[in-house]
């Protein structure tokens, strides 16, 4: 029995990625060792000997962590969903040797998106374990973040997916990063409560779904209360999953499909 | 008579209000190599691309082995290869698992496909290429990796879109040879090219296409003769003076064709023409006799080259 198609594009994935996995493996292994360093050990001592531990009651390292196991599962997802797309589309065209042979282009998107989750899973349970052994949280607690993080990570690989396919050319993937997920990963509630935002980003920043990423994983790990209702949450997260999917087949069909 | 591989009856595609193919109408035959020949934009890739079930038909008739490429685009693409104009190896890869992932793509086996990769890399002559990269492969090393690809389903028909554009004339013989091998395996051929000594040398059968539309079909000698005469005497004349000397050389052969920078006069004996014109006191720079081509062919249909 023959895999399923989609799967094939999977294992292509995983194919690609053995030739190429120690590109990444600094941004998987070192990034999260850097920012929990940096920020949750260095700043995180200022915060909690300051007026911050007044506000969070909690080590900044642990308020810190969880959060930012999402956003990097946000940056993973979008890194693996911009740049290879492209180049799938565009500047290799490997999209294009893929659909000669009998694959659809429904294959070829749940493929690419299945196989980012699993990336984004792997890149995931590595922070997970770097923020135990920081002791921000439980290794249990690590493992509770791990799920919502994934869908996050599915939530911007489908969405990241669909804007890729209609882009022209590469500008408009600087223009993603540096005006969608840049700020996303700082105003998103992952350095500190977007309470203390004013107004009208906080307003803003309930709607981007990292927040609700952030909120989940922080929720699910640590012992305070989530910032929104936890279902709103993964309702909303799931919405961007399916709505992202549906719009990545209909753009990945309209540009591949000539 | 068998049924045909490829039928086709006034197939059409639009790209917006650009028509690229205007109604064609052909049939492939099991086992024939057959052309198409015609002049960039002339609509060959996007024919190709019908073919394939790759590229949807606008309006008109298309079964490829019986099947409805809208209905059955999965199936024939699992029975076909593609060779397409534009290279695309994955060229983070390599030779070894471009081959290999393209084999799962179509859903083979890897013990299955690890066999065929022997085959294939001995067949492109690409053996001691197994393991490196293919971006720093040479042209003619990738276009026989492509080829190859396409052949890892054992396909009944393999469809090359301008398999040797690029190709210095080693690289082409060697391809011609490989190509030739597969037909001589019972492989279909459907071969795009702008070069008419490729069509003659590899096509049992070719339709000339010029802007969408096809103007000629036939064997390439069926199509020499019906169209052409059996020889052809070029003339250049010096910078300036070709205009002049246009006016002495008329009715002097069946038929004159003025380029810009030369002057084709078609009759069944070039030497003999030469011989008159000779008399006539006409010296041209420099004379050619040849035979009649494909070339002279198109030439007489469209007036055009084919080769821009
Ligand atoms: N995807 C597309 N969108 C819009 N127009 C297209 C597309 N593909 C092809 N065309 C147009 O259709 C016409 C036929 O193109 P096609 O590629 O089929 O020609 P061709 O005979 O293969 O030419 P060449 O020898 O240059 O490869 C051209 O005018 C081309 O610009
Ligand atoms: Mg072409």
């Amino acid at each position: 029995m023959a895999a399923p198609p989609a799967l094939r594009v999977v294992e292509y994935g995983a194919r690609v990625y053995r030739r190429t996995w120690r590109g990444s493996v600094i941004s998987t292994f070192l990034n999260p060792v850097l920012y929990l360093l940096a920020m949750g050990v260095g700043l995180g001592k200022l915060v909690d000997e300051g007026g911050g531990s007044a506000d969070l009651a909690l080590p900044y390292l642990t308020f810190l962590a969880p959060g930012l196991l999402a956003a990097t599962a946000m940056q993973t997802a979008a890194g693996d969903a911009s740049y290879p797309v492209m180049a799938g589309i565009k500047w290799r065209k490997t999209f294009h040797a893929a659909l000669a042979t009998p694959l659809g282009v429904r294959d070829l998107v749940f493929g690419h998106l299945g196989w980012v989750t699993i990336r984004v899973t792997f890149v995931s349970v590595v922070y997970a374990a770097i923020m135990t052994a920081f002791g921000a949280t439980s290794p249990l607690e690590g493992l509770l973040a791990v799920p919502p993080a994934l869908l996050t990570g599915a939530a911007f690989a489908a969405a990241v997916t669909a804007y890729t396919a209609r882009l022209k050319d590469e500008t408009g993937l600087s223009t993603l990063f540096r005006f969608g997920i840049v700020p996303l990963f700082l105003f998103s509630g992952t350095f500190f409560p977007i309470t203390q935002l004013p107004d009208w980003i906080e307003w803003a920043a309930y709607g981007t779904p990292l927040f609700h990423g952030v909120s989940l994983c922080r929720g699910l790990a640590l012992e305070i209360p989530f910032e929104v209702d936890p279902w709103v949450s993964v309702a909303y997260l799931l919405a961007w999953v399916a709505a992202g999917t549906w719009l990545a087949l209909r753009f990945m069909r309209r540009r591949l499909v000539l | 008579m068998t049924a045909p591989l490829v039928e086709a009856r006034r197939l059409t595609k639009r790209f917006g209000d650009l028509t690229a193919v205007d109604e064609v109408d052909f049939e492939v035959h099991p086992g024939e190599a057959f052309g198409f020949l015609g002049p960039n934009g002339a609509g060959k890739s996007s024919t190709m691309r019908m073919i394939a079930a790759v590229s949807p038909v606008t309006s008109g008739h298309l079964r490829v082995m019986g099947l409805d490429p809208a209905a059955d685009g999965p199936e024939i693409r699992g029975r076909l290869g593609v060779v397409p104009q534009e290279e695309n190896l994955d060229e983070e890869l390599s030779v070894y698992e471009n081959l290999l992932i393209y084999g799962r793509y179509f859903g083979l086996p890897k013990k299955l496909i690890d066999e065929r990769i022997g085959e294939l890399l001995h067949f492109a002559q690409l053996q001691e290429r197994r393991h490196s990269k293919v971006e720093p492969l040479s042209g003619g090393m990738k276009r026989r990796l492509v080829i190859a690809r396409g052949l890892i389903n054992q396909p009944e028909m393999l469809i090359l879109d301008e398999p040797t554009t690029g190709l210095d004339p080693q690289a082409r013989h060697l391809l011609w040879d490989r190509l030739y091998r597969l037909k001589q395996q019972g492989v279909t051929l459907i071969i795009t090219t702008h070069y008419m000594d490729e069509a003659e040398q590899l096509c049992d059968r070719l339709v000339i296409m010029d802007k969408g539309r096809i103007v000629a079909e036939g064997s390439p000698r069926a199509l020499i003769e019906q169209h052409s005469t059996r020889e052809v005497l070029e003339l250049r004349f010096p910078v300036g003076t070709q205009e002049e000397m246009v006016a002495r050389v008329e009715g002097l052969a069946q038929r004159a064709e003025i380029l810009p920078d030369r002057v084709l006069l078609y009759s069944d004996d070039a030497d003999e023409t030469a011989g008159v014109l000779a008399a006539r006191g006409v010296v041209p720079e420099s004379t050619v006799s040849r035979r009649s081509t494909l070339e002279d062919v198109f030439l007489r249909l469209t007036g055009r080259s084919l080769i821009e």
